[in-house]
């Protein structure tokens, strides 16, 4: 019986090929664009999660302030109230894993006759464990280059690739910042952009000791621009920013009414809040596009209204030959549905083709999970059932003498 | 020839029309047993088709009782009325009314797919009811294909796929020429002489004499009832 009216119903699409056609283009449009808008959506999530994932979790930035308690203030980084034992200090804290100073700063690096400019990371090797950077190839410098201000680097993916001649190995070829000499021990490995759409691998680390003696230069012996804390859990966060607080106010010797000489930053709040952003960006794409599955669904329900008053007389003579309501309901519902479903795929084909092409001419990222086209092929039969139902319902309620009797 | 295929106890129907209730027909007694040929015949208005179609159970009466095989049809629903349309009635249309989009023969088989026949079955099914009316040749023409005499006994091989046992038709050759009309005749008084009982109405007493009896319908009521065994179709003049 449903073989047979799955027949007739593929029967009716047919027999008025071109308005089946502009019907199903309603559901078309509808889900391709769901398809294409939830690609793109969850191409950003992907692409922020990925980024968010080479940035180290749990991560505090502490920069240096100004002094000053009123009147002018010093912009964030350009005090000198951190000092390296303020480092040393916080790390004695609980529930903090890696510490690490941190002095950086734009420079020009050159090799042979070729000169890239890049950023120079002062540091100690607790940065790399913080930042889970890991080393491509040589090794790390230790804590003993800090101590003994060593002349050594690690070098970022595109520092390699600009001073340095493809397959060329940059590993013991020394390198010039600021006409000081560096030789390299290590290449770093990969990271891509961070947040603010930096390339993260155009870095070159040197031990902060060296960087700041030979390459930046410091008025005041030990102190330090910024620290990077990574805390031991998203939990403890609140707790361990809590003790930095008290413990750089008391080593500072902040009176209570001073405000603080420093500025922490939460970067895993800033991943949380780019994330959400991305994420609302999506469900917002998301919700435009199936505007259009909504009015792809109307669109069938007025072309089902359409043929259920056309087929009126064709209805009476069904009941006429021992039709039940529930055999005439089935058909039509079976129409609606197979012509959103027909929509629906075609759709689908669509909307990943498009999401494909927008792939390839915009270098967009574009994650087409079986989720979201799961969804968006049961949202369309939901559809094809939610506004078929109303036609088709009033297409078995119909009396039969009364049906016959339309002309 | 006794149990009684159809009776009716004080069966009417009023319609609602903007000037209020018209009574179309007004309490009719009949009992039509099994293996029985009725012409039912009257003016126009009288309310032969109101009665058809509260017969075939198209319509439901406004008051009085039918029983349809001993059954009283006022006390069904929806799905049971249906069954009973599908099996125990085959219905003749003066119109035809077969579905335009549909071949021949899937038009005649389309009371199997609601008595849940499966596909092979119906397609043997309908080619042998096209044989009984001789057109199996054109199964898989569309109905404007054929003539109205065609299309008449194709809705006649339609009104005969369940074996009911139990034709209506309602004028079913007022929209055929008078030879045409006395070869559908002549299919009728075959399938009365297989037991089907057969109850039409028509206009026209030289098709009211295929019958064997006679059932004639005034303002409402029935006025005359008469019975004689089935005469060879003799010219008679029209009474009305
Ligand atoms: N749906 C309806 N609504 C209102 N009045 C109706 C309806 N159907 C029939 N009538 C009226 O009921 C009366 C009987 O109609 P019916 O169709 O039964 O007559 P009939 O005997 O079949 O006539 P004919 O020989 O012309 O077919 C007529 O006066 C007609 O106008
Ligand atoms: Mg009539």
């Amino acid at each position: 019986m449903l073989a047979a009216m799955l027949g007739e119903a593929w029967h009716a699409m047919g027999c008025n090929r071109m308005r089946t056609a502009l019907t199903m283009l309603g559901m078309v449009i509808g889900v391709g664009s769901v398809v294409l808008m939830m690609a793109i959506g969850q191409g950003a999530q992907y692409a922020v999660a990925q980024t968010i994932s080479t940035m180290g979790s749990n991560l505090y930035v502490i920069i240096a302030g100004s002094t000053q308690t009123s009147g002018v203030r010093s912009g964030g980084g350009f005090g000198f109230t951190l000092r390296v034992a303020d480092a040393d200090a916080i790390a004695e804290l609980d529930d903090v894993t890696y510490v690490a100073p941190v002095h950086q700063g734009t420079q020009q690096l050159v090799y042979g006759a070729k000169n890239w400019s890049s950023v120079v990371v002062g540091t100690t090797p607790e940065y790399l464990d913080a930042r889970a950077w890991s080393v491509a190839s040589g090794h790390s410098f230790g804590e003993s280059d800090v101590r003994s201000a060593t002349r050594v680097a690690l070098i970022g993916k595109t520092v390699v690739e600009n001073l340095f001649e493809p397959g060329e190995d940059p590993l013991g070829k020394t390198i010039r910042v600021r006409q000081t000499p560096f030789v390299v021990v290590g290449t770093l490995g990969a990271k891509g952009q961070n947040l603010d759409g930096r390339d993260q691998d155009d870095t070159i680390i040197v031990p902060l000791s060296t960087a700041q003696r030979k390459v930046f230069g410091v008025p005041f012996a030990g102190s330090v621009r910024s620290i990077i804390v990574q805390a031991a859990s998203a939990e403890a966060m609140p707790s361990v920013e809590k003790s930095i607080t008290a413990l750089l106010r008391q080593r500072h010797r902040l009176r209570d009414d001073a405000d603080n000489d420093f500025y922490i930053r939460n970067l895993a709040a800033a991943a949380d809040s780019a994330a959400e952003t991305t994420r609302v960006m999506s469900l917002l794409l998301g919700a435009i596009a199936s505007v259009s599955l909504l009015v792809g669904g109307i669109g069938i329900m007025n072309i089902m209204l359409v043929s259920v008053t056309e087929r009126t007389r064709e209805i009476g003579i069904r009941m006429a030959i021992g039709a039940r309501q529930k055999d005439i309901l089935t058909q039509f519902l079976l129409e609606a549905v197979m012509i959103s479903i027909a929509g629906c795929l075609i759709g689908l084909m669509l909307g990943i083709g498009g999401a494909l092409l927008t792939n390839t001419i915009t270098d967009m990222v574009i994650v087409i999970s079986g989720g979201s086209v799961l969804v968006a092929f049961t949202v369309a039969a939901g559809v094809g059932v939610f506004f078929g139902f109303y036609p088709a319902r009033k297409a078995a309620a119909l009396d039969p003498i009364e049906a016959l009797r339309y002309q | 020839m006794n149990e009684a295929v159809i009776r009716v106890a004080g069966l009417g129907k009023s319609y609602v029309t903007a000037a209020g209730l018209f009574p179309a027909l007004k309490g009719v007694d009949l009992s039509i047993a099994r293996g029985e040929f009725v012409a039912i015949m009257g003016p126009s208005g009288s309310g032969k088709s109101t009665f058809m179609n509260l017969l075939g159970c198209l319509d439901t009466p406004t008051f009085g009782d039918y029983f349809l095989t001993g059954r009283n049809v006022a006390h069904m629903g929806n799905d049971e009325l249906a069954v009973l349309r599908n099996r125990t009635i085959g219905f003749v249309f003066q119109g035809f009314n077969l579905l335009p989009r549909m071949s021949l023969e899937d038009n005649v088989a389309l009371p199997l797919v609601y008595a849940g026949v499966a596909r092979e079955a119906r397609r043997a099914k309908g080619r042998e009811m096209l044989a009984r009316v001789g057109l199996e040749s054109y199964a898989m023409s569309l109905p404007a294909r054929i003539s109205g005499g065609q299309q008449q006994r194709v809705a006649i091989a339609r009104a005969l796929i369940n074996r009911p046992p139990l034709i209506l038709a309602d004028e079913p050759t007022g929209n055929l020429d008078s030879h045409t009309s006395e070869e559908i005749m002549a299919l009728f008084g075959e399938l009365n002489d297989e037991g089907i009982t057969i109850v039409l109405v028509t206009h026209e007493a030289d098709i009211a004499a295929h019958a064997k009896r006679q059932v004639r319908f005034f303002d409402g009521l029935i006025v005359s009832d008469v019975r004689h065994d089935r005469a060879p179709p003799a010219r008679m003049p029209a009474p009305c």
